[in-house]
């Protein structure tokens, strides 16, 4: 079965190209573009990969994040962080949060691609 | 020399500014003209009769010549010495300075407190992005429409077989990322040219305090123990780094006796259990723990697990203190928005308000917000209270229905809100950046 990855993200072009990215290495990728929602797909769908934006309608990514990390069967959730919001003081929420990626935009997209990997690598060897 | 031992410098510095001869001030309070001189040299002690009579001769008060330049003046004077790198010895010397040459005195101290400003400018100018709501709003719009561009761009270049239905795609949304990018440019860089007075001229030593509670979290283990304890406040104001300046000193100092206060009265553990009887409810517990509410929900600010934000603001409106919560944002320049119920209550001491808040144009996050004004301890007779309005913001919870909903802002100029009687000045977001 493929890797199932859930990309909150409201920037529709960016979100198509890491879906086409991602679709190249075999990712099966499902998009959202709000954030009220996502928290509730994702625990529906139990990814192996959850990427996640800061600046989303309807929920901020740090919310989802938080609540994310809040449900135990979610703990070890991989979740990669996009944000234009590079600041010290996002990256630092961030991480109190539980996030275990974090990468500002723009990115390149083998940067983006290799923290995947990372993420998604650590994963299935402890699985 | 001691500041009194400098008397005699005084005397003469006065008597040369009246345009007024040795001989003839000597004359006129009965002294010979060598002791006088002896006087003005700082060789003789000089006090008593012999001081009031050079005084009302001079035209001043005596504590002038006594005292000197005022303490303001020479604390000034200190601090240039000390950015100088001056040694302790020179430094020391700020008061015999001032005394000898007044005018250059104010020269140099009226220099250096503009130093003190331009310094806090530039600061400010450096912190913008993270301090400029509207600034960081245009960035993130920068950015992430770069991003598109950067990814869907090096897909098209480092990708050898690209279907031609995926290529027309990117094509296409390239094309529309790169205007919108020109567009967002082109904003920002009328937004940073336009209207100068929406530079930040100043970083707030109020900007220093919350750094400083951040750092603490907001919680102080050893007030909670110690009380209300000069000592332990003055420690732990002094030696933070990130109270850089005197105002922010004083202001933190100000508001951890309030922080000993209120720990005092209200302990952490009566605060929980009463928290844990009656749910996050301020009234509810206040009446419980038989405190005023404002004191209830500045205690509940101290409890991490609430992540809640604090608002007081004094009679002016002016906020004097604010514990962030993230995503509603308090504007550090410029005024914030009159509708949020910590400017509603000022007309309603003892009123406590509960209303369920959004922010319009950011996030949408939702908060409950409960806020109360008090009127603090009396000054005198006959002179109107003191008063102070009290926000705590808490995460909403989805129980909180009952509450009233209010669409508020952060402040007018990045604020969306369409027909707002409260407005004060036109938003730019309905340009469009």
């Amino acid at each position: 079965m493929s890797k199932h990855v859930v990309l909150v993200e409201d920037e529709t072009n960016i979100a198509e190209a890491i879906r086409f990215l991602l679709g190249r290495e075999g990712w099966r990728v499902q998009t959202l573009a709000n954030g009220a929602t996502a928290v509730e797909v994702i625990r529906k769908a139990v990814p192996d990969l959850v990427m996640l934006d800061v600046m989303l309608p309807g929920k901020s990514g740090f919310e989802i994040l938080k609540e994310l990390r809040a449900d135990a069967a979610l703990a070890e959730l991989p979740i990669l962080m996009l944000t234009a919001r590079g600041q010290s003081r996002d990256r630092d929420i961030a991480e109190d949060a539980g996030v275990s990626r974090f990468m500002t935009k723009p990115f390149s997209n083998e940067e983006m691609l290799s923290a995947v990997r990372d993420l998604t690598a650590s994963g299935t060897a402890d699985a | 020399m001691s500041r009194e031992g400098l008397t005699g410098s005084r005397i003469r510095e006065r008597r040369v500014m009246a345009g007024q001869k040795q001989a003839d001030l000597a004359k006129a309070i009965g002294i010979s003209a060598s002791y006088l001189n002896l006087i003005e040299h700082n060789r003789r002690r000089i006090g008593g009769k012999l001081l009031l009579n050079i005084a009302s001769a001079l035209g001043v008060e005596p504590t002038t010549l006594t005292e000197g330049a005022e303490a303001a003046l020479i604390s000034t004077l200190r601090e240039a010495a000390d950015d100088a790198g001056l040694s302790a010895t020179e430094a020391a010397r700020a008061d015999e300075f001032a005394g000898r040459f007044p005018g250059w005195a104010d020269v140099l101290a009226n220099a250096q407190r503009r130093i003190a400003t331009l310094e806090r400018t530039v600061e400010t100018l450096t912190d913008r992005l993270a301090h400029d709501p509207h600034l960081a709003a245009s960035m993130h719009e920068l950015l992430s429409t770069a991003a598109a561009i950067r990814s869907t761009a090096s897909i098209l270049a480092d990708t050898k077989t690209l279907e031609p239905e995926w290529r027309d795609r990117f094509h296409i949304n390239i094309d529309q990322d790169s205007r919108r990018l020109a567009d967002s440019a082109q904003a920002l860089v009328g937004y940073l040219e336009a209207d100068p007075e929406t530079t930040p001229v100043a970083h707030s030593p109020q900007e220093e305090v919350e750094a400083f509670l951040a750092s603490h979290r907001y919680r102080f283990a050893t007030l909670e123990s110690a009380g209300r304890d000069g000592d332990v406040i003055d420690r732990l104001t002094q030696t933070a780094p990130e109270l850089k300046s005197v105002a922010a000193r004083h202001i933190a100092r100000d508001v951890l006796h309030q922080v000993a206060l209120d720990a005092t009265a209200l302990p952490m553990v009566t605060l929980t259990k009463a928290i844990e009887t009656f749910g996050p409810d301020p009234v509810a517990v206040a009446a419980q723990v038989q405190q005023p509410v404002g004191r209830v929900l500045r205690r509940m600010a101290a409890i991490p697990e609430l992540r809640a934000g604090l608002l007081v603001c004094d009679r002016s409106g002016t906020v004097i203190f604010r514990k962030s919560i993230d995503g509603f944002v308090v504007p550090r320049f410029g005024a914030c928005c009159p509708l949020w119920p910590l400017f509603a209550v000022l007309g309603n001491p003892g009123v406590v308000t509960h209303a369920r808040l959004e922010q319009l144009g950011r996030g949408h996050s939702e908060f409950d917000c409960v806020a109360t004004c008090e009127s603090l301890p009396a000054q005198g007779y006959n002179v109107p209270p003191l008063v102070q309005a009290v926000m705590l913001i808490l995460p909403a919870q989805s129980t909180g229905a009952t509450s009233i909903k209010l669409d508020v802002g952060a402040t007018c100029r990045v604020c969306p809100r369409q027909a707002c009687a409260a407005r004060r000045e036109p938003s730019i977001l309905n340009d469009g950046v």
